[in-house]
Order: structure tokens, then C-alpha cells, then sequence
């Protein structure tokens, strides 16, 4: 055991030395990999350095690294310290490689304000997750006081949520204005935007050179023709070579593409603030059809059953010249798999960019809000801990954590332009833009408890045009049906 | 599985009721107090099957006539049989209970069939038999949730096994299928991972009734020069008849409930959509507690109505 510890602290020593190398430009991140592989550092370490020697300590964190999960982040200093001994529970992320770091910030949190934390994980599925909130809140249960939502949630809870505006304002920070948009029911601030997720245009940089194009696409249009030129190109040598993948299947995640098309193309974004149905106009129609005009010939036909996965599965072996999903995908297509160390065969020929526009008025760059925001129990004995507590963990200094430790998109501007998480993640640069300029959320503020059975009327019809239905019959049964729908508010 | 009243005779049956009936004065303390220490013994479980079956069966049922929202802050009204009526008008609902029909006959028939005859084949005598009857039970064992995942990498368009075999090995198709994508593929391929998985228990089932057939009359039906055939027809069939409808049973059952296998090898898609995964999106997604428990009832009263048939088929074959 201490030999292993030391023969693989001697091979970080290897690869800070490389990684020295590539931060001073020598050699390029691929080469210190291949370097670093070929003087027989193993995989674990290989992936650890991809993303920084900072993230690469803290993962796995020993004594013997000197570094701790979590020590990007200092013990606060701005909380009360008047509420030494109140007890809170919160439900906080699934059980993964978020939970050392929760409990990392939990320990933070009592050292300075003496508040005992107990943290809960909450299921995966984020319907299921709700439902487990809603039953504890139906029964006003103090036994939860803190709970993450995600983004489409703020309408269904904002009755059991307390107004979380003051604790916003303390922060000192600006946030990403169309999240603290989307999150406000009434006028209340149901939770603060914790972290935050957008869909992003995936595009391969060594292909779009081959074909003799100059920059990624910057309309649909576009993106249609130079995946069909790369596509019949690629085909020669790749049977199985597709131009675009996206998630068709009919789930949410197909409301989060279609709803970047639809406004993309100046089509609206399905409800408006008012709650008024915008969805049945001529280019909501032109759009969805345009896409189901994919299916079978940039996609393939299997793209109407892919969720995030499908995609990237064919995406990460270098099959896919453009795919939409969310930031995750990144350092996945660019590090050394954790388990086997095997670099993709995309690493360093793959770049991201905002998705295309449309054509014609209105049209515009769209990326839907994903991520989850920090929400106070209206029936929490300890309200006030427990603001402390969401103030805490949306916090500029632990959103900055989040960034360099686990690579979680922070929902405070200013951070994508920080020095330190930008050295963790690069292509943070371009993100910002996304967000300021892109971002569009699903209309669950308006249609608030209705969401779901919205999202589904949408997600089943947009699912049923990509597999031959006409689009514009279904865009107006559609419009009709979240009509009836939302009669009911 | 009818009780003798001669083999329980604390139990209080019909017969014997009528019997108190006419002789109660003539009744002994003895035997009234016989009768209560049974039902002290058997009220504690009487209570549990009340508790965990009936109470929730009621609550269901009650919620089930109410505008009932998960989490909801109003006040709960009642709605009489509305629910019911607009579930029973929801196409959706219509095609989810068709295609669970056509699933449970669909799936059942090739299970009872191939079931058959692994049954048969391992309750003959050859080699390496105990290491095939456990061999036999892997895909039993493994959880629904994990074999659907597996079979979906596995009918994968692009990546998946089955296209790399029947287009590149094979040469039996010229283009890869998307499977899971068509309405009439996606549907076959749950049938045919709902077989693959089990198969192996109605297998189990009709052996453990095949292994109680004794060997004698085969000895004599062979001496009579009856052929296989006729064996099977005539002697095999009849005898394994009990067990085999215990096993239609159960089968029926969970294949018309069946939840876990589309919600995971097709993510629910309205292609592969039953009743189970409707009533979970009712309930569940749309946080409708009133309008999902109605289907909830819906769906209970179809499965206990298909029990009240079997159970008289099970009777009718005893008498």
C-alpha cells in the first residue's frame, strides 16, 4: 500500500512536470498525455492531469497529495454567527462524485457558523425528485428545511418556497439575469441559481478544415449543408458516419431541443409570460419541420429514440461531424477515459459554439436553461439557518469551487472570466455569451403546476413530426391542447 | 387452490355455518370457543392484508373521485366519476390499453410455447441437465432494469450488436434498423426481451408440474403403443394443466402491470406506452393524484377481473 502511494505520487510529480511543459506552450495538451502515457503513468493519473493539476489533486485527495476536496474553497466569513446549534437538513444532489464536496462545504458551513448540517441525497430522476418534495410538503414537514430544484421547478414549488430576495441582494454579485427571471414566481425569489447547464452546438474543427469551411455554422440552414457535405464525404471511409445528432427521443430533453429551434427562428418560446400559448405561427411550423427533414438524412433515423447519451456515444467515437448537448460532453470528448486511459479520438479536434440561429425576422442564437437552484422550506423551524446555509452554497466562493473542482457551470457572471476557472475549463470563455445573449427557459414560471403534462403535450407532438407527422396539423392540435391545458390556472 | 373443509376443520366454511345455523342450540361451549380461538388466531393477519391491501386500495379509490394535486395548496374537491370519464376518453389511454392487451397475449403465448418446451427438455434425462436448469435461469435473475439497458445498447442504430450482426455478419438486411425508433419494431423488441427474460419462469413453473407426473403411466401408455405425440397430448398436457395455469396466472398478471421494461428500454416512448407507464405519468409526472389513482383502479379492477376468470377455469378443471 505505501508503495502504491508513493509510485503514484511519483507519477504526479511526472505529469506536473509535463503539464509544466504545456502551460508554457512546449507541447500541446494531446502530446502531454501521449508523453505522459508512453513513460507508463497509468490511466488514473492520466485523467486526473487532463483537466489541471489543481482539479487533479483535489479528486481523490489523500494526505498524502497535501490537498482536500474542497480546498479551493475558503471557510466563509460573512455568515451569522448567532445561530450556533440549529440543526437543518437538506436534500442536496444524487449520490456521485458531488457528494465529497457537498460534505466538504457542509463542514465549512458549521466551522463557520456553528449551524449542524445533515445532508440527504435526493434520487437521480428529477420528476422523482420533485414528488418526493411535494409529499413532504403537502404534509408541511419540517423535517426538510433546504432542498436543490432545478430549473423547471420553480412554479410547481413556489408555494412552499420563502422569498429568498434579501439573501440574493447580501451576495454582492450579480447573477445571470434569466435564471433569477426564471426563478421568480409572483415576485417571490423561490430559489437561488446555484449551478446552471445550456445546450451548446458540439462541432469537430478537423473536419469543418477538411471540407474548407471556415467557421462553425452560424444558421440551421448552414448547419444542414455542411453536415450533409462532411456526411457524404466521411461516408466513403465511414459507413456509419452521421452529419447531426441531438436528443429526438420523446423526454424532456427533446422540449429543451425543440425549443431551441423554435425560438432560434423567432418562433417564440411556447407560452409567453402571460401564460398566453404562442406556439401555433408559421415559423414555429417552417422550423419543426425543417428539423423532421434531419431525420434520415444529416441524422440518423434512430436520433427520434437518443437522449444525451445515444448522441454522445456516437459523437465521442468520432462519428458525428455536429452534435447539441450539454456541457458535460466536453471534458469527456477531451480527457483520457478514467477507467482504460484511452484518449478519444476527438480530444483537441473538437470545439463548442452557440447553437445556429434561424432564418428570416426574429431569428436569434438559442440555448435552454438546464441547472439547479438552492430553495428554503416555508415549513422549516430554522428558516433562518437555512438561508444562511442557501446563501453559503450559491455563494460566489463556492460556485467558484464548483467551477474548478467538478466543472459546474456557476450562475455568477464574473466567474466566467476568472483566472482560476478558466486555467480548469478552458472553453468557459465562449460560455458567457451563451448565457447573456442565447439562454431561453422552458415556460415553466408561466404554466407553473402544469409544467410537465406542458412539456409532455409538446415533447410527444414535436417527437410524433420528427417521425413523419405533419407539422403544421400538429404544431395547431398541439397549440390547442396546452390551451385547454392551461384553462386550468 | 380450494381448501378442503375437512383439512382445516377450525376454519369457519359455508357448510359449516350452515350447520350452526340449524343446530345452534344444540351447540356446545366447547366448540364456540374452538371457533374463537381460530379467528383470535387468524385476526392478526386479517388485520395486516386489511392494513397494507385494503386501506391503500381505499384511499386510492377515494382519491380517486377528487381533483387530488400532489403538493397542491387548495383545497381538494369532489369530482364524482369525472376522472374515470376522462381517462376513458383519453386516446391515449385507449392505444396505452390496446397495445398492453396485445403485449400480454403477444408476449405470454411465446413465453407458454418456448417455456414448453424447455421444460420438456430439461425434464428428460441427459448430460450436463442440472447445469443447463441453472444456466437456464440467467436472464430470470437478472433485474428488468439492467437487462433493459442492456438490450438497448444492444438494438443501438448505430452501435448496437444486432445491426453489426445482421449487416455486417450475417449480410441478412442492407441498412442498419432503427429499433427502438418505429412504433411496430419498438414494440417487438420489448415482446421479445420480455420473452427472453421469462421464459426461464414459466419454464420453471411447468417443470416443477411436469416432475409430479409419475413415471408409470408412461411406462404403460408405452406398452399400450402410444407414440410420442400422443403422450404429450394425452397424458402430458392434462396432468401439467394445474401448474400450467398457475403459471398463466402470474404471467398474465405481470405482463399486463408491466412497468420497469419500457419505462427503461424505450424511455416510455408513446410507442411503447401500457397502461402501468400511463398511470405513473399521470400520477407521478403530472403530480394528478386524483386523475392518476383513477387509472390506478382502472387498471385494478382489469387485472382482478382477469383473475376472477382464471381462478373459475382453475375450479372448473378441479370439479
Amino acid at each position: 500500500m505505501q508503495n502504491e502511494i508513493q509510485k503514484r505520487d511519483n507519477e504526479r510529480i511526472k505529469m506536473a512536470r509535463l503539464f509544466g511543459k504545456m502551460s508554457r506552450g512546449e507541447i500541446t495538451r494531446r502530446e502531454m498525455l501521449q508523453q505522459g502515457a508512453a513513460a507508463g503513468i497509468g490511466a488514473a493519473t492520466l485523467a486526473l492531469f487532463a483537466n489541471g493539476p489543481r482539479r487533479a489533486w483535489a479528486q481523490d485527495a489523500t494526505p498524502a497529495a497535501g490537498v482536500e476536496v474542497g480546498s479551493t474553497v475558503p471557510v466563509p466569513t460573512d455568515l451569522r454567527t448567532d445561530l450556533t446549534g440549529q440543526e437543518i437538513t437538506a436534500i442536496l444532489g444524487n449520490d456521485g462524485p458531488g457528494v465529497p464536496f457537498e460534505e466538504a462545504m457542509i463542514a465549512k458551513f458549521s466551522e463557520a457558523t456553528g449551524i449542524v448540517v445533515e445532508r440527504i441525497s435526493g434520487p437521480t430522476a428529477t420528476d422523482e425528485r420533485l414528488t418526493q418534495y411535494l409529499q413532504s410538503f403537502s404534509a408541511e414537514s419540517a423535517d426538510i428545511d433546504v432542498v436543490m430544484i432545478d430549473v423547471i421547478d420553480a412554479g410547481v414549488v413556489a408555494a412552499h418556497a420563502i422569498d429568498l430576495t434579501d439573501v440574493l441582494a447580501s451576495q454582492g454579485v450579480e447573477y445571470i439575469e434569466r435564471i433569477v427571471q426564471n426563478n421568480t414566481v409572483d415576485g417571490k425569489l423561490v430559489g437561488i441559481p446555484w449551478y446552471t447547464d445550456a445546450g451548446l452546438l458540439y462541432y469537430r474543427t478537423d473536419l469543418l478544415e477538411k471540407y474548407g469551411f471556415e467557421a462553425p455554422p452560424a444558421t440551421w440552414d448552414e448547419l444542414q449543408s455542411m453536415a450533409q457535405t462532411i456526411q457524404e464525404g466521411e461516408r466513403a471511409t465511414t459507413p456509419d458516419f452521421q452529419g447531426f445528432v441531438f436528443q429526438g427521443a420523446s423526454y424532456e430533453g427533446l422540449t429543451c431541443n425543440a425549443l431551441e429551434w423554435v425560438a432560434s427562428n423567432g418562433g417564440g418560446e411556447i407560452v409567453d409570460a402571460d401564460g398566453t400559448v404562442t406556439l401555433n405561427n408559421e415559423k414555429a411550423v417552417a422550423i419543426l419541420g425543417q428539423a423532421a427533414g434531419w431525420v434520415n438524412t444529416i441524422s440518423p433515423e434512430g436520433v427520434t429514440t437518443y437522449k444525451e447519451e445515444d448522441g454522445r456515444g456516437v459523437w465521442q467515437v468520432g462519428n458525428a461531424a455536429f452534435m447539441r448537448n450539454w456541457p458535460y460532453a466536453y471534458s469527456l470528448g477531451q480527457n483520457p477515459d478514467a477507467a482504460t486511459g484511452e484518449v478519444p479520438v476527438i480530444a483537441d479536434k473538437f470545439d463548442v459554439v452557440v447553437l445556429p440561429a434561424g432564418t428570416g425576422e426574429g431569428a436569434r442564437n438559442a440555448d435552454t436553461l438546464g441547472g439547479w437552484q438552492m430553495m428554503v422550506s416555508t415549513y422549516s423551524e430554522a428558516q433562518d439557518a437555512a438561508k444562511e446555509f442557501a446563501k453559503f452554497m450559491t455563494s460566489p466562493a463556492v460556485q467558484k469551487g464548483y467551477a474548478i473542482e467538478l466543472s459546474l457551470l456557476p450562475t455568477i457572471p464574473d466567474l466566467y472570466s476568472d483566472a482560476d476557472v478558466l486555467a480548469a475549463n478552458p472553453f468557459y470563455e465562449r460560455l458567457l455569451d451563451v448565457f447573456q445573449n442565447g439562454a431561453v427557459a422552458r415556460p415553466s414560471t408561466p404554466s407553473s403546476v402544469l409544467y410537465p403534462e406542458l412539456s409532455s403535450i409538446f415533447y410527444q407532438g414535436v417527437n410524433g413530426i420528427l417521425t413523419g407527422a405533419d407539422a403544421a396539423s400538429t404544431v395547431e392540435e398541439m397549440a390547442a391542447d396546452m390551451e385547454t391545458l392551461l384553462s386550468e390556472l | 387452490m380450494s381448501v378442503q373443509p375437512e383439512a382445516l376443520p377450525l376454519a369457519p366454511s359455508p357448510s359449516r355455518r350452515r350447520r350452526q345455523g340449524r343446530f345452534a342450540a344444540s351447540e356446545s361451549a366447547y366448540e364456540r370457543r374452538r371457533e374463537r380461538f381460530a379467528w383470535m388466531l387468524v385476526a392478526p393477519s386479517v388485520l395486516i392484508v386489511a392494513l397494507v391491501a385494503f386501506y391503500p386500495l381505499y384511499e386510492t379509490f377515494r382519491l380517486s373521485l377528487t381533483n387530488a394535486r400532489l403538493g397542491s395548496t387548495n383545497t381538494v374537491g369532489y369530482l364524482g366519476l369525472q376522472n374515470y370519464r376522462t381517462i376513458l376518453s383519453d386516446s391515449d389511454f385507449i392505444d396505452a390499453l390496446r397495445r398492453t392487451v396485445f403485449f400480454t397475449i403477444s408476449s405470454v403465448g411465446i413465453e407458454l410455447v418456448a417455456g414448453m418446451i424447455i421444460a420438456l427438455v430439461i425434464n428428460s434425462n441427459f448430460r450436463g441437465r442440472t447445469a443447463m436448469r441453472t444456466s437456464m435461469l440467467v436472464p430470470w435473475a437478472i433485474p428488468t432494469v439492467v437487462s433493459a439497458l442492456m438490450w438497448q445498447w444492444m438494438f443501438h442504430d448505430i452501435f448496437g450488436i444486432i445491426n453489426d450482426v445482421l449487416v455486417n455478419k450475417l449480410h441478412i438486411i442492407d441498412e442498419k434498423i432503427a429499433w427502438l425508433a418505429g412504433s411496430n419494431t419498438a414494440f417487438a423488441a420489448m415482446v421479445a426481451v420480455d420473452v427472453w427474460k421469462t421464459t426461464p419462469f414459466m419454464a420453471l413453473l411447468l417443470l416443477a408440474g411436469l416432475q409430479i407426473i409419475p413415471t408409470d403411466v408412461y411406462e404403460a401408455s408405452t406398452v399400450d403403443g402410444a407414440s410420442r405425440a400422443q403422450q404429450f397430448w394425452q397424458i402430458t398436457l392434462p396432468l401439467v394443466r394445474p401448474a400450467l395455469l398457475v403459471a398463466l396466472i402470474f404471467r398474465t398478471m405481470d405482463a399486463f402491470r408491466i412497468f420497469d421494461l419500457p419505462y427503461v428500454l424505450t424511455g416510455a416512448s408513446p410507442q411503447t406506452q401500457t397502461v402501468a407507464v400511463y398511470a405513473r405519468d399521470v400520477l407521478v409526472g403530472f403530480q394528478r393524484l386524483g386523475r392518476g389513482s383513477a387509472a390506478a383502479v382502472i387498471i385494478f379492477l382489469l387485472i382482478a377481473f382477469m383473475v376472477f376468470l382464471y381462478t373459475r377455469l382453475l375450479n372448473f378443471e378441479e370439479e
